[in-house]
């Protein structure tokens, strides 16, 4: 069976790829707007958050004995945590300032962490076994799919639309909707912004953990997982635009499934695709396909 | 009523209140104060610190000093997101309906902060467009809606001290008589409110007192009864 003259199992095979990636960079593209949009900060510490994440799960795995299942819990909310105290000791002294000292805090930070990791860790990769329950794989007829593959995309999708549910249809996704367009006034009614923003952090932090636990089985766990990806991840985020929750989403999903489709057609491009479509964005839409221009 | 102050009927009481932002000095010491269910009213020019003045009591300007009593209780070194728990409801000049909220979502967003604040259904019994309009995205709403759901969100809070800037500007006249209807409903109901008006026959029949501010301070506090007589000393200080 062929598609385009391309066999079906490679076809097949490198669109799941995209679809995994597409997954990882829909929550932590999300995670990122989420921040962006109260905050005011450009996290660039989201890669470094992600990489600690799946550190968190592999060292508690050789280390304790935690399995992934308590790993998928354990992590983001450690991860988190950290996030919650660097933000109540450091971030919420920028603010006031330009964008600009955000970035470059975080990105400090980032080199820290991924420091910290490289001295205790080396940089060869652990690897991180797939959970008992989803070893294995189910032949779909045109193509063969690791049920672990399957599961990560699931689970991807389940917390990003649950993110996105959460935003958009409860009280406190409006306090955060609001909180985005007018803390002052926000606050002036009588809700805590210092503490929403705390909260929001701590949040977007947790889905990069999240999804780093989610990635530990399927790519080799190491100190520089986190800086690989997030370049592809702030394209993604420059390509949907910062306002938009859904827009996040469907743009990870989408660039992902785009770079999976370029592997099959024209390799060598597969690299760069999401760059170039990044440039032509910004071309023709400045403010990214979602995002509201001021 | 101008005097006749006790401690148990003083809602609001501001004493030499300073405010800045950032190196710009704007309020040099505002002292006022208003009763229990008294509406008075901050008249002034534009850029006199009325809308300061109000800012100032919420937290809401770059630094304060002075004293803010809310129900007898000192509050200037308070959080802003206090100051609504104490009471107050603020109605800020640009409305700040929130567009990424529906209609509903806006009158639902604060949190109450004492009890007998008015059910949904009297807020859509007094404002019967924003029941109509309760699904619509905030800032599709007119502006005359808008400025009715500014009000409405706070009413139903249980704030009894409401701080509402100029509610009328840029309104139709039909709109801003239906304000006047509800602001004097509201002071039927025991309300306490403060006015930044720039339309002084809009705000004239419906104070108790005015206060006039001038480069960020008070220069004049004239009680209703005295309105009349110095109506021209007004008109030339506002340049009305």
């Amino acid at each position: 069976m062929e598609i385009f003259g391309v066999p079906s199992a490679l076809f097949g095979s490198q669109l799941l790829i995209g679809l995994i990636n597409g997954s990882f960079y829909a929550i932590l593209s999300l995670g990122l707007a989420i921040i962006f949009g109260l905050l005011n900060i450009i996290n660039f510490a989201h890669g470094a958050q992600y990489m600690m994440g799946a550190f968190v799960a592999w060292i508690a795995l050789t280390k304790f004995g935690v399995n992934y299942w308590a790993a998928l819990l354990l992590s983001p909310l450690l991860v988190g945590a950290l996030g919650v105290l660097l933000e109540r000791t450091m971030l919420r002294k920028l603010y006031k300032l330009d964008h600009l000292y955000g970035l470059l805090l975080t990105f400090g930070l980032a080199l820290i962490f991924e420091g910290i990791f490289r001295d205790q860790y080396g940089i060869s990769g652990q690897s991180y076994e797939v959970p008992e329950l989803l070893q294995g794989g189910v032949n779909l007829g045109f193509m063969f799919m690791p049920i672990y593959r399957g599961w990560v995309v699931v689970a991807a999708l389940a917390v990003c639309f649950g993110t996105w549910f959460m935003i958009e249809k409860t009280k406190l996704g409006a306090y955060l909707r609001a909180g985005t367009e007018n803390p002052q006034i926000v606050q002036a009614l009588g809700i805590n912004v210092p503490l929403l923003i705390t909260f929001t952090y701590g949040y977007g932090v947790a889905l990069a953990a999240f999804a780093g636990v989610l990635a530990a089985p399927v790519y080799q766990v190491n100190p520089q997982m986190g800086s690989n990806l997030i370049i592809v991840v702030f394209a993604v985020v420059v390509i949907g635009g910062m306002g938009s929750i859904m827009g996040s989403i469907l743009t990870g999903l989408g660039l992902g499934l785009i770079e999976g489709l370029t592997r099959v057609f024209y390799p060598p491009a597969s690299a760069v695709v999401v760059f170039f479509i990044m440039v032509i964005v910004l071309l023709v839409r400045p403010a990214g396909l979602f995002g509201k221009t001021a | 009523m101008t005097s006749a102050f006790n401690s148990h009927a003083e809602m609001l009481r501001v004493r030499d209140l300073h405010a800045f932002y950032g190196e710009s000095h704007i309020l040099h010491g505002i002292d006022l104060e208003v009763a229990r269910g008294e509406c008075v009213t901050l008249l002034g020019r534009n850029g006199s610190g009325r809308s300061t003045t109000l800012k100032s009591i919420l937290g809401l300007v770059g630094r304060r000093s002075g004293s803010i009593m809310v129900n007898g209780r000192e509050v200037i070194s308070e959080a802003t997101h206090r100051m609504a728990h104490h009471g107050i409801g603020y109605v800020p000049e640009e409305r700040a309906i929130f567009a990424s909220l529906s209609a509903e979502e806006n009158l639902m967003l604060p949190p109450p902060v004492a009890s007998g604040g008015m059910s949904v259904d009297e807020i859509y019994g007094m404002f019967p467009n924003l029941k109509e309009r309760r699904n619509s995205p905030g800032t599709k709403l007119s502006g005359g809606e808008q400025q009715m759901l500014a009000m409405a969100r706070v009413l139903r809070t249980g704030a009894k001290l409401l701080l509402l800037d100029e509610i009328t500007e840029g309104l139709a006249p039909v709109i801003v008589r239906k304000l006047g209807e509800v602001i004097t409903e509201l002071k039927a109901r025991g309300f306490t409110i403060v006015l930044v008006e720039q339309n002084f026959r809009f705000a004239a029949p419906l104070a108790d007192r005015h206060y006039v501010l001038e480069h960020g301070e008070i220069i004049a506090t004239i009680p209703q009864a005295e309105l009349a007589g110095r109506m021209d000393w007004l008109h030339q200080t506002l340049g009305v």
